[in-house]
């Protein structure tokens, strides 16, 4: 390596060139193979993230064509369409794709690339187990994704997969529990390896409280994955020997109890909505402060915070079931402890606004998503609010207003974080400035339909409407109508997130290392494009700001 | 710069992995303990003749306490709807706390075949559910009827003295099933 950038840890090897003053066989210096076999073989930790978030933008757009035959069915009462077996199978597939294939892949692909970047490692821990990590990801899609076309059709029993309806599935019922055991088995393998990073591959002098909090969020998700996962393959697995082995965990027949998967399930499916959240927090936490020009305020505190929601996130999993028959003091419990989470979660959104309390503010468009993010994930939390509460609660359960509340949470929550982070790293990634004025219109296009689309849910879910079921009654057509052209107007958009993602990566105008104004953090000292390989030696912490 | 050796982290995740879908699997005990203890789901106690004591016995122990009485109502269902007709052979009793009382449920094969099924019990209310017990029960055990066969199946039931003094009416429900083994 040479001694004249050495000081801030940047090798400046164009990809797919080859240093010539190297002649140890050492082959970590090398660029990327060329043609298809780079992909397939990679174990760069830029590489591995370029996958992943090319296969969640693949995924987006199945599961978003899933929710446009749903919206499309909803659009007048009556069955139009599709078939009520197939419409069930789009909404149960449409949760699965979007969960499992979007919004999951994504936060992996974007930790691949940015972690080690942030925290001055020349690369993921495990590189190898990165590269299975992915591989098995399209397999596991197409595993699912193949049920479909089969002769009994796909899930159709949501993707809560309760029994005894989900026991009562066609032939696909095994291949869709494969398939979410592939899944699992990526997620745990990824999660390990960004703990390892995080643990042992920080540059000397990045203390655990110097760490960005987009590290910080991930390093808690991880641990919510390697916990949370294994016991969902535990329960599918239950239902796969309930199907095939005769075995009767949920079936009341040979005295199992349904009731139990639900316990089981949410054990995980609740930690589950956190993992889809706090990596997004996480981003959220880099941006702002960005385009306000101020450091995070109360650093510390949200790192404390999402350590307390990461917590709470496993005490509170029956606030899904209060329709069960729970007990006064099983319902008060997880009531309470529900309402708790809107401490941590309020502290985050208070320091968020305080950041930006007397900044120099600009709004460029990852900002505007930032901004975004933090106004309509507030009204889904408290919408969510609502839903704690237990009597409150048996009145919302399975309407409507459920489906506006989570939606409101993970399109412009999570999805939302997703695509500030994109036009926010995207310059960094292709040494190209994606087209702003463009951007501006994705965000204001998709702003406006996401809430043309999801709000009147929340009318018709507190009238009284159902979720799941291909037909409503009369009273419910006209805010069904507004939801469905909100619908094809928020999935059309996307269209123009793709162009510009392409037209950024194609060309345009040329990025500095810095690329923002306000941009702290090590991220930005390599220059834009990112080298193919960064901080073979540890950079010199004292001269830049990590977060 | 050495690569540093990621064994130690990598062994512990791993070992948190394999702990919690063994905590899933353990969860199921656990969910039935919790039930058992608490009564919830309406899964109902158990306990021998012995226990209780003869019906006399018990009956000269209540002569002291102010006599009390409960209405049982027994309910049936038979899952799916299909195959079976089964129904309790008398739909209520008036029983008094701490005796013992026996009635029975018919059940009987709709169909030309050999059938096997089996019945689930619940109680309602579910504060109530760890009161009742049931000393003799043809629940969960495979129960083999011949084409278009038919059997009483007798149930031995007492309700604990300590039942709550709010509860005046309980209901015994049974739920008859294809047995699993047999269910394609």
């Amino acid at each position: 390596m040479s001694a004249d950038n050495a000081h801030d840890g940047v090798t400046h090897h164009a990809p797919g060139d080859h240093a010539p003053e190297h002649g140890h066989g050492d082959h970590d210096e090398h660029g990327p193979a060329s043609g298809m076999m780079r992909w397939i073989t990679t174990t760069n930790h830029k590489d591995i993230g370029s996958l992943y978030l090319w296969f969640s933008l693949i995924m987006f757009f199945i599961g978003g064509a899933m929710a446009l035959v749903i919206r499309a069915e909803l659009f007048q009462p009556g069955i139009q369409i599709v078939d009520p077996m197939f419409f069930n199978s789009m909404t149960t597939m449409h949760a699965l794709v979007m969960i499992f294939g979007v919004v999951m892949p994504a936060f992996v692909g974007l930790a691949n690339w940015m972690i080690p970047m942030m925290i001055g490692a020349p690369d993921m821990a495990l590189p190898r187990l990165n590269n299975w990590s992915f591989w098995i990801m399209p397999f596991a899609f197409a595993i699912l994704l193949s049920t479909l076309f089969m002769d009994s059709g796909g899930p159709a029993g949501g993707w809560t997969l309760y029994p005894p309806l989900s026991l009562q599935m066609g032939d696909s019922f095994a291949f869709v529990i494969f398939a979410i055991h592939f899944m699992g088995i990526s997620s745990v393998m990824g999660s390990i390896n960004i703990v390892a990073t995080i643990f042992n591959m920080r540059a000397p002098g990045v203390t655990f409280m110097k760490m960005p909090m987009f590290v910080w969020t991930w390093l808690i998700t991880a641990y919510l994955l390697i916990a949370t996962i294994p016991v969902l393959a535990g329960a599918v697995t239950m239902l796969l020997t309930d199907r095939y082995f005769g075995t009767s965990f949920f079936s009341a027949a040979g005295g199992g109890d349904p009731v139990m998967f639900q316990h089981i399930f949410w054990f995980f499916g609740h930690p589950e909505v956190y993992i889809l959240i706090l990596p997004a927090f996480g981003i959220i936490s880099s941006i702002i402060p960005t385009f306000a020009r101020k450091p995070l305020f109360g650093y510390d505190s949200m790192v404390y915070a999402t350590a307390s929601i990461a917590f709470l996130s496993f005490i509170v999993w029956a606030h899904h079931m209060f329709t069960t028959g729970m007990p006064l003091a099983g319902s008060l419990f997880f009531m309470m402890s529900t309402m708790l989470i809107s401490v941590p979660t309020g502290v985050k959104v208070f320091n968020w606004v305080a950041t930006m309390w007397r900044g120099a503010m600009t709004f460029e468009t990852p900002m505007l998503f930032a901004i975004g993010f933090v106004i309509m994930f507030t009204i889904g939390g408290l919408s969510g609010l609502m839903l704690a509460i237990t009597p409150a609660d048996i009145q919302y359960h399975d309407t409507y207003f459920v489906v506006a509340h989570f939606h409101y949470v993970l399109v412009p929550g999570a999805i939302y974080s997703i695509m500030a982070a994109t036009y926010y790293w995207l310059p960094k990634w292709t040494g190209n400035m994606y087209d702003e004025t463009l951007g501006k219109w994705h965000f204001w296009i998709s702003t406006v339909f996401v809430n043309v689309l999801f709000f009147p849910m929340h009318f018709v879910g507190l009238a009284g409407m159902n979720r799941r079921i291909p037909d409503y009654s009369l009273q419910f057509a006209d805010w069904n109508m507004v939801a469905s052209i909100g619908a094809f107007g928020f999935g059309f958009s996307q269209l123009l997130f793709v162009w510009i993602v392409i037209k950024c990566v194609r060309g345009g105008k040329k990025a500095t290392a810095e690329v923002w104004e306000g941009a702290r953090g090590l991220e930005w000292t390599v220059p834009s494009p990112a080298p193919y390989h960064t901080f073979e030696t540890a950079p010199d912490i004292t001269k830049h700001m990590v977060r | 710069m050495s690569a540093p050796s990621h064994r130690g982290i990598v062994a512990r995740t791993l070992l948190v992995t394999v702990a919690m879908f063994g905590f899933g699997y353990a969860m199921v005990p656990l969910y039935n303990i919790i039930c058992d203890i608490t009564g919830l789901n309406g899964k109902t106690g158990r306990v021998t003749v012995a226990e209780v004591g003869s019906p006399a016995v018990a009956a000269t122990d209540a002569v002291d306490a102010a006599p009390r009485e409960v209405i049982v109502e027994f309910v049936a269902s038979v899952n799916n709807g299909a195959g079976w007709k089964f129904e309790p052979t008398e739909s209520r009793m008036t029983v008094t706390p701490g005796e013992l009382y026996q009635t029975s449920y018919r059940a009987e094969n709709l169909s030309n075949a050999t059938a096997v099924g089996q019945a689930t019990p619940s109680v309602s209310p579910f504060a109530a559910a760890r009161y009742f017990n049931k000393t003799e029960c043809f629940c969960f055990t495979r129960q083999v009827f011949e084409p278009r066969g038919a059997r009483d199946m007798p149930v031995v039931f007492v309700i604990d003295k300590d039942l709550p003094i709010n509860v005046d009416r309980v209901t015994l429900s049974y739920t008859f099933f294809n047995s699993p083994d047999q269910q394609t």
